[in-house]
């Protein structure tokens, strides 16, 4: 089962279901690539609190995403990361330094919101 | 009346495996009473050393089950392939330290989220990961 897109005007907002394989988090990052390209979306919000397990491989891949969305033009949030998630991620050694977080979609939205002001010169 | 707990095995032959050994692993964690955080490191400490059964030897095995010890009770893990095995266990237990582009995080974490870890392994014969945790 992919993981479904939605587009909230600028944004586009993926939630995560749990137990998703590697090859359904590959997936996604093809089709936000694709979705950020088609429907020039300026924010990407990611929405992990449905995860109980961040792995490695998971946060190389969120990681990815970012990057390659930021190369697009548009700025990744990821949202919800559970309190024993994060901890289980700082054990690992794992860091989302160079990826935006956002405890909900409300916060998410407000940070991205805000960059764009910035970009459009209002903020 | 409690029901004797049975070892768990499953099968690691590709990634939807990871998920399953990762599931299998939380919910017998529960049933033995781990604190929601502890699940949380056991389910990833498995994700990681199952993750590299598919990764780097393409197939294997995880065994999960109840461990005791004296009053102590807890979970065992033990992931075991026969793969092309480790040319350098010290290396590969170091952060950072990856032969497949990745973080080199999977091994030395695994190790820091569980109370004991052993990893063996011999060149073109196979690895054994063995991790177990204590139910505080
Ligand atoms: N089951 C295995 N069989 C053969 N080699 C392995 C196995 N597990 C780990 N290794 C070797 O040990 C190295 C370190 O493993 P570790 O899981 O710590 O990092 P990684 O898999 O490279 O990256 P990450 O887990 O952070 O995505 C690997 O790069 C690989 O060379
Ligand atoms: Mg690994």
């Amino acid at each position: 089962m992919p993981v479904p897109i939605l587009k909230q005007g600028a944004f586009l907002i993926a939630c995560i279901q749990p137990g998703l394989s590697d090859h359904q988090l590959l997936m996604l990052e093809d089709h936000l690539s694709g979705e950020v390209e088609r429907s020039r979306a300026e924010g990407v919000i990611i929405d992990v609190s449905a995860l109980d397990v961040m792995d490695s491989f998971a946060t190389r891949t969120l990681r990815s995403i970012s990057q390659t969305t930021r190369l697009r033009g548009a700025r990744t949030v990821v949202v919800g990361i559970q309190p024993d998630v994060a901890f289980a991620m700082i054990q690992l050694g794992l860091t989302m330094d160079d990826v935006s977080t956002a405890l909900d979609l409300e916060e998410a939205i407000a940070t991205l919101a805000a960059g764009r002001a910035k970009r459009h010169g209002r903020g | 009346m409690a029901v004797a707990e049975e070892d768990i095995h499953v099968p690691i032959d590709r990634d939807v495996d990871v998920v399953t050994a990762r599931e299998k692993g939380r919910e017998l964690a529960s049933r033995l009473g781990f604190s929601r955080t502890d699940l949380t490191l056991i389910a990833t400490a498995i994700s990681e050393v199952a993750r590299n059964i598919v990764v780097y030897a393409g197939h294997g095995e995880l065994v999960i089950s109840p461990a005791q010890q004296g009053e102590r009770c807890g979970i065992a893990i033990l992931a075991r392939d026969q793969g092309p095995g480790i040319p350098d266990i010290g290396k590969a237990m170091l952060d950072g330290f990856s032969t497949g582009k990745s973080l080199g995080l999977g091994l030395p974490g695994a190790r820091r989220m569980m109370d004991e870890f052993e990893i063996n392994s011999t060149v073109g014969a196979g690895t054994t990961v063995a991790m177990r945790k204590w139910v505080r």
